[in-house]
């Protein structure tokens, strides 16, 4: 590389001009602490992974560095009915095989994200049917009326039909069936870069699509990417630390003070838009995990609230995530639609106040309880629960903290096996009314599995289905803001913070960190 | 010798059916794999059809014997996470795994022999006891520790190594090595070290010991009132004699070096079955963990087969003993 440098170096000074000089390649290798699944973009809908494929294909539209929507393989987009999108596709597009693309990539994009063995569900599940015009132009039909659709639909990325059909990949692949699949290890998008090589789980090499659509308007400098996955902390700091990676993340909140003096690197943090809070069982009469016997104390919502007085947010903040991290007043991380500034304020940390209202409650001397948490999926999991668990015990509370894999946790999660959790939520749509939708509406409303503790009130299910369908902006967030501002009334969930993302990146490397944690290799410049 | 052979693999069968049960009943216990393979916001039927068409509705005894059904054909199943043949995974890390396995012996076979002779025979020298010394380091340090020690001195410190990976490969079609690259060489350095260290020590205390004892033993003093040189005397009649315990558990530990491959291979990020292992671990991909689990199983079936093959060689009274 250095030869490189030199060689263009004395060309530019032998030619006198420096505009003139063609660019140089510039090779990126960063580390992520696990690997893709899988090169397939439908196989799984994770943020990393999706992340990851959106450098290689493509959505209709997708989000700039603030996680505004613009075009990407769509033009223009407007409603032409009710539940009727009709997008206008761009032309002139190629697949990196040379196809090109047209309304029957996309067509065949979103059945093949519908079928078995995609994990697409959650982005395409509200979508009847999509028709092509003709072969610029496609129809989305909803199944209702979906004022967020475009948010729904940015992960989705375009994959190329042609290319699927000769190559067998038209169904994604089902583990079941025993088969392996090409798309498991092969790429063909419309993207900035393509796929050079992939071992699974060692790594990951792209190269620059010098007949992308959008070079002309970027002004990166990256050419070449190389990623490795790097599951030890330890290891991936020395890596950053030796010089042998540009960028890796996470970086470990411990080790983000010896980064930053060392002088070859730099951590950037910025808010998650994970929110990470504690749940608790509001359905159940009788408590699974309690010393209490006959009755359910968290049906107490005096009981909740001493709980929600008992936390110190700030010590959690300092003394467990070393201050990268957000304390939050709602489960809704700013930057997200319908977040309200207003709303954010959280109950003081007032331990007396705490007691009083457990002794008001019938518990005077307090009470014990299981908190399960997991300990490998955020930032400092076990840790948070861990202090969580002091400070409970500071109020009369005694808990019995239980630390899982996420594999054990998540599993007993969603069966509701469980009293007290910690839990984070990231809506797949950057939007409200999902995450209402999942962790505020009880299941004997429909809600979904994922409140855990049941937590429920007629307004808020009644407010759920008028926001999912509510276009009027205004309105919706009048919806939205009565909605959380009931369930922080009723202390449904007891909001902890937003973790801080946390990317190592080395001096010389300038890169756009967008906070839903994608790592988009057009945002890079290397010097 | 042949009924002998044939009498230790059918035992070696048992073994391995014994491990796989094992294996599959700690299975349950590991979490829910569909967690793993779906994003959280995916749908409830979703994750139930995937459950379904995965066979994990099915008892554990239907599951293990449909695994073990498949098996015995060398059909491993495909990998939960990455969607491919397990044995085409494998296949791929192993080459990894046992060139880091093989020259972490050699070093501690090459230095721990040498190291322990020279300790027994001159064991009043300073040098001896500062080997000594210098060695409970090695067998006191956990390994993950070492490892990491080893990056901050020589990666990030001095910048000689690489910390993690295994450099340029070469692919020879079957095998991927790292042997030929100067890059691939380089990454080699402290993995292997890493992982040599602890047999290191252990091989060169067993031969120091047994060294010691053998050398106060009555056909040595004859052999030196013989007038036989030191060099003969030491080498010919002393070493071979303390041989016999020195290639079992050199043996024996040939095979934990290559399964605690495992912990050396995730600080060092070594693309090995170790870490494919711990992979798979956290991930819930049974097909991955049980296959892996049954192959470091055959390999120390293998390797205590090899062993007992050894000893004929070694020692001639075996040799004799089974002639009358």
């Amino acid at each position: 590389m250095n030869r490189i440098i030199r060689l263009t170096g004395a060309l530019a000074l032998v030619a006198g001009v420096s505009a003139a000089v063609p660019a140089q390649a510039e090779t990126f290798r960063f580390a992520f602490q696990g690997d893709v699944s899988s090169m397939d973009p439908y196989a799984l809908a994770e943020n990393f992974s999706t992340a990851f494929h959106s450098n290689i294909h493509e959505p209709l539209i997708r989000y700039d560095e603030n996680l505004q929507i613009e075009p990407a393989l769509a033009v223009s987009w407007e409603l032409v009915g009710p539940k009727t999108w009709r997008f206008k596709l761009r032309e002139g597009v190629k697949f990196h095989n040379g196809n090109s693309f047209d309304a029957d990539d996309v067509v065949f994009s979103f059945k093949r994200a519908q079928a078995e063995g995609a994990d697409m569900s959650s982005y395409v599940g509200g979508i009847a049917d999509v028709v092509e015009v003709d072969a610029r132009t496609v129809d989305l039909m909803t199944t209702d009326v979906n004022p967020i659709l475009l948010n729904t639909i940015a992960p989705l990325v375009i994959m190329d039909k042609q290319w699927a059909e000769a190559n067998g990949a038209v169904e994604p692949v089902n583990v079941g069936k025993n088969i392996e699949n090409y798309a498991t290890l092969h790429t063909n998008g419309t993207g900035p870069f393509k796929l050079v090589s992939r071992e699974p789980g060692v790594k990951t090499v792209l190269t620059l699509n010098k007949d992308w659509w959008d070079l002309g308007n970027q002004t990166f400098n990256v050419t070449d990417v190389v990623m490795t996955p790097i599951g030890s902390d330890a290891t991936r700091t020395a890596a950053l630390l030796s010089g042998e990676l540009d960028l890796m993340f996470p970086a470990p909140v411990q080790d983000v003070e010896r980064i930053n003096a060392s002088g070859v690197a730099t951590v950037l943090q910025g808010p998650e838009l994970r929110t990470i809070f504690l749940g608790m069982d509001q359905e159940r009469d009788e408590l699974l995990y309690s010393s209490v016997k006959g009755k359910n104390p968290l049906k107490d919502k005096r009981v909740r609230q001493a709980l929600y007085h008992a936390i110190d947010i700030d010590a959690i903040k300092a003394k467990v995530m070393r201050g990268a991290s957000t304390p939050a007043g709602l489960l809704l991380a700013p930057k997200l639609g319908g977040f309200n500034d207003a709303l954010n304020g959280r109950l003081a940390h007032d331990p007396g106040k705490a007691k009083a209202l457990l002794a008001e409650a019938g518990y005077p001397d307090g009470f014990d309880i299981q908190l399960d948490c997991p300990n490998n999926r955020y930032v400092n999991d076990e840790q948070i629960c861990q202090v969580v668990a002091g400070m409970f015990a500071r109020v009369g509370v005694n808990v019995n903290l239980l630390a899982q894999p996420k594999s054990k946790f998540f599993a007993k999660l969603k069966e509701h096996d469980i009293s007290m959790y910690l839990l984070g939520w990231i809506p797949d749509d950057q939007d409200a009314g999902s995450v209402i939708a999942h962790l505020m509406v009880p299941p004997a409303d429909g809600g979904l599995a994922w409140n855990g503790g049941g937590y429920g009130n007629p307004r808020v299910t009644e407010l759920s289905r008028m926001i999912t369908s509510e276009v009027d902006a205004e309105k919706r967030q009048a919806m939205i803001d009565e909605a959380f501002g009931i369930v922080k009334d009723d202390v449904g969930y007891i909001p902890l913070h937003q973790q801080a993302l946390s990317w190592g990146v080395r001096k010389g490397v300038t890169v756009a960190q967008r906070s839903d944690n994608a790592l988009q290799f057009w945002y890079i410049t290397i010097e | 010798m042949i009924s002998f052979i044939l009498s230790r693999i059918s035992q070696s069968f048992l073994v391995m059916l014994g491990v796989a049960v094992i294996s599959f009943s700690l299975f349950t216990y590991v979490g829910d794999p569909i967690t793993n393979l779906v994003g959280i916001q995916s749908s409830d039927e979703h994750r139930e059809r995937l459950r379904e068409s995965l066979g994990l509705n099915d008892p554990v005894l239907v599951q293990f014997a449909r695994f073990v059904g498949r098996a015995v054909q060398l059909e491993f199943g495909i990998s939960y996470q990455q969607k491919r043949k397990v044995s085409s995974i494998i296949a791929e890390r192993l080459p990894a795994t046992l060139e880091l396995s093989f020259l972490s012996a050699m070093i501690a076979l090459w230095i721990g022999i040498p190291a322990g002779i020279f300790t027994a025979l001159y064991r009043d020298s300073w040098l001896s006891h500062m080997v000594l010394s210098l060695s409970l380091i090695g067998v006191s340090l956990p390994t993950f520790l070492i490892g990491i020690l080893l990056i901050f001195v020589f990666s990030v410190h001095l910048r000689w190594l690489p910390s993690f990976g295994r450099g340029e490969i070469v692919d020879l079609g079957f095998w991927t090595t790292g042997f030929l690259t100067a890059s691939g060489l380089k990454a080699l350095i402290l993995p292997s070290i890493t992982l040599a260290l602890f047999q290191m020590t252990l091989i060169m205390r067993m031969v120091r010991s047994e060294m010691l004892e053998v050398l106060r033993a009555d056909f040595i003093k004859f052999a030196h009132a013989r007038g036989l040189p030191d060099r003969v005397v030491h080498f010919s009649y002393a070493l071979m004699n303390t041989l016999i315990p020195v290639i079992t558990i050199t043996g024996l530990q040939l095979g934990s070096i290559i399964a605690f491959a495992i912990i050396t291979e995730t600080v060092f990020q070594w693309p090995g079955v170790g870490l494919m292992f711990i992979q798979a671990i956290s991930e819930v991909d049974i097909p991955v963990m049980s296959t892996y689990l049954l192959l470091i199983a055959s390999f120390f079936v293998i390797i205590n087969l090899v062993v007992d093959l050894l000893y004929y060689f070694v020692d001639p009274r075996l040799r004799v003993g089974r002639r009358t």
